[in-house]
């Protein structure tokens, strides 16, 4: 297919300048990505977490990541295990043993060298606990005022072993929905301490590597469809990708879906929707309906997956939608949100 | 966990549409009045939940969605001033104006910020001597409170850089105006549970009396807007038509009244036009001329040239006259991707709620 010639579809012209939505994770990302970026660079076809590549006999996946969380740091970590950790689960999604990052650093001058060695030693850290190799990098100063603090990029590589397949597009009607516990703990740490709110008890980050889960599940890989990590835009976006990607609908049961009490409360507080709020150490598992109990019982059996349970199946009706059924027994749709959640009014 | 799961309880709530069931004999057409209820009914399904002969009417009770247009293009004009730093609630950021939105007006250089409270726009003021800072202060009474406090913090501390955007809506003209339509079918009200936190319910008297419809007022949980429906629906079959309250853990006849002093220190009532509405006397809240100084329409001279998207039908969406669904624009010409109206930006507007929650003619399988 010729792709030289191909223009933007849809020149984004009611937005003529980059606004903040367009790194939300949401329908403004997936346009940029769709009608300007994928076009330019010739590409097209579905996206996962990471590219999957044939080199030789061996299939590699490789991916990358930008960090630029305000605060750098948050109950229960900082910007350099999430960066090291998040590249390292885009690469265990697609069913990848990560085995080498790169970083390359932004600093903005005036950055105080403590915090940058508390970063990096938390980046070695969660490397070493991944069994991952920091292998190339690169550090570039900016003027202050043109950036804050610190940026991390990560790109990572990783290898792929025969048998195993997963994607976005391969969740079927029948199979169930799994997610490895609580959702929403990364985004209301982080925010909390943006806004400066307090609740009766610190709610933690859960960054965390997720291959360790991922190689659990791919003892049997023929049971596991596709996976995701519910970073930006929550569970309720990363779902929406899948259901797209595969052609299906997928049906949450609302009374299923873990989220820890104190996120509850914060979510309720400042007007927002946990399926929306981003996860860093919780995965998204499609699988074999049959197979669904043993598998959350495997995950169980992990420190990581302790929460595991199952919260929804595929279905065949409405494809590209994702639904669920309330607490209360009616029905509604979960839609991916435009851009960023804005707190309510009152 | 305290005040939430409780009032979400599936079995309670089955047992209150049990209560409802029984008892409805004819339709009945009840608003609630709060964007804040509309968008908890359509989020947890209340609606498909009760009986055919019970609708729920959607009321203009979305503070983002009825600030008038000009309102909203002066705050953009002002908040793309160099000079100015720019304080609104986050829902305001989406809402189009004429021409564009307050997020755009930030990626075009504006500094426009997002607080949790007018006093956090004050704590800017104080750290920024060399800038204006206005906050928009819109809402209902329910945000009204904080906003009167920060103008007196304001003059108290002679923060002469701090100035508010001011475009307070009230709820009883609104009501009021909602009875005297033509056009109105709505037979009882839900009224807004946080609005009356701050009022109380004695304003709500007259209204009763003079309209001969119940009204009660109701919370936001699932529970509570089914306690608020069995109660509205037990006065329309037999034929009551009074004031009840049905959120006694936050409201009370009188209302907080530290509040309200507040209030009627820093405020008077005004005409205010809703935007889709139109014009309701004394439906609003302005600076009592004391507060002039902290005035923004009056700090900064703005002109502004309105121009509102023929298609869109909010007004009658806010006025219950018109589900989301049935306008043509929905959905189609009109999304939260690129809405047309308020209704469809705000969490609490009902257009949105709509659009999020409920695209499907049938509902979700679930077998």
């Amino acid at each position: 297919m010729d792709l030289s010639g191909r223009t933007c579809p849809l020149p984004i012209q009611d937005f003529p300048l980059v606004v903040l939505g367009h790194g939300g994770g949401g329908k403004l990302s997936a346009e940029l990505v769709e009608h300007l970026f994928l076009p330019a660079f010739g590409m097209d076809g579905a996206l996962g977490d990471a590219a999957v590549l044939q080199v030789g006999e061996e299939q590699l996946c490789f991916s990358t990541d930008s960090f630029v969380v305000t605060p750098l740091f948050f109950p229960g970590g900082n910007i350099g295990e999430l960066a090291v950790n998040g590249t390292i689960n885009d690469l265990a999604m697609m069913g990848g043993k990560p085995l080498y990052l790169s970083c390359g650093f932004i600093l903005e001058e005036g950055f105080s060298i403590e915090e940058l060695s508390r970063i990096a030693q938390a980046m070695g850290r969660a490397a070493r606990e991944a069994g991952v190799r920091l292998v190339t990098g690169d550090t570039k100063v900016v003027e202050r005022g043109h950036g804050h603090g610190v940026y991390i990029n990560t790109s990572g590589i990783g290898l792929i072993p025969p048998g195993r397949k997963v994607g976005p597009g391969r969740a079927r009607p029948g199979d169930a929905v799994i997610v490895s516990g609580p959702i929403g703990n990364h985004g209301m740490a982080v925010m909390s301490v943006r806004e400066g709110l307090e609740f009766e008890t610190t709610i933690e980050s859960d960054t965390a590597a997720l291959h360790p889960l991922v190689e659990l599940l791919m003892e049997s890989p023929e049971e596991i469809r596709a996976l995701r990590d519910p970073t930006r835009g929550g569970i309720a976006s990363a779902l929406n990708e899948l259901a797209a990607a595969s052609h299906v609908s997928i049906v949450l049961e609302e009374s299923l879906i873990p989220v820890d009490d104190s996120v509850r409360a914060a979510c309720e507080l400042l007007g927002l929707d946990p399926l929306y709020v981003a996860n860093e150490g919780k995965l998204l598992a499609i699988v074999e309906c049959e197979k669904a109990d043993v598998i959350v019982k495997k995950l169980r059996s992990h420190a990581l997956g302790e929460g595991a349970c199952v919260i929804g199946k595929v279905v065949a009706e409405h494809p590209g939608l994702v639904g669920m059924r309330t607490t209360l027994g009616a029905t509604r749709v979960v839609d991916t949100q435009i851009g960023e959640q804005l707190p309510r009014i009152c | 966990m305290k005040y939430l799961s409780e009032f979400r309880d599936p079995k309670l709530a089955g047992k209150l549409l049990d209560e409802i069931r029984e008892m409805v004999t004819r339709p009945w057409a009840v608003m609630e009045v709060c964007g804040g209820q509309t968008h908890s009914i359509i989020r947890n399904g209340i609606d498909q939940l009760l009986p055919k002969e019970v609708e729920l009417i959607h009321g203009p009770g979305c503070p983002v969605c009825v600030t008038p247009l000009d309102m909203i293009d002066r705050a953009l004009e002002i908040a793309s001033k160099r000079e100015v730093i720019f304080c609104s609630f986050g829902d305001m950021l989406r809402v189009p104006g004429s021409e564009k939105d307050l997020f755009q007006v930030r990626s075009e250089g504006g500094d426009v910020r997002v607080v949790y409270s007018p006093l956090d726009a004050l704590k800017v003021a104080r750290e920024n001597p060399d800038k204006e800072v206005v906050f928009f202060g819109i809402g209902f009474e329910t945000t009204a409170p904080a906003n009167a406090m920060a103008v007196f913090q304001a003059a108290q501390q002679s923060l002469g850089n701090f100035s508010m955007l001011v475009s307070h809506v009230l709820v009883p003209p609104a009501l009021a105006a909602i009875m005297e339509s033509p056009e109105s079918r709505v037979q009882g009200f839900l009224a807004a549970g946080h609005v009356c936190s701050v009022m109380g319910y004695e304003q709500y008297l007259p209204l009763a009396e003079k309209y001969r419809v119940p009204i009660v007022v109701t919370g936001f949980e699932p529970l509570d807007l089914l306690e608020g429906l069995r109660r509205v629906v037990r006065q329309l079959e037999e034929g009551r038509a009074e004031v009840e309250n049905a959120y006694p853990r936050a409201v009370t006849r009188k209302g907080n009244r530290p509040a309200n002093e507040m209030l009627e220190r820093v405020f008077e009532t005004s005409d205010r036009s809703w935007r889709g509405i139109g014009e309701i006397p004394q439906s609003g809240w302005r600076l009592r001329t004391e507060f002039a100084d902290f005035d923004a329409a009056l700090r900064f001279s703005v002109s502004v040239r309105t121009r509102e998207p023929s298609v869109c039908r909010s007004g009658e969406v806010l006025q219950g006259i018109l589900k989301p669904p049935q306008c043509s624009a929905f959905g189609k010409e009109c999304t939260p991707r690129r809405p047309l109206g308020a209704t469809m930006v705000s969490s609490e507007g009902a257009c949105a709620a709509y659009y999020l929650h409920r695209r499907l003619e049938e509902p979700v399988p679930w077998t």
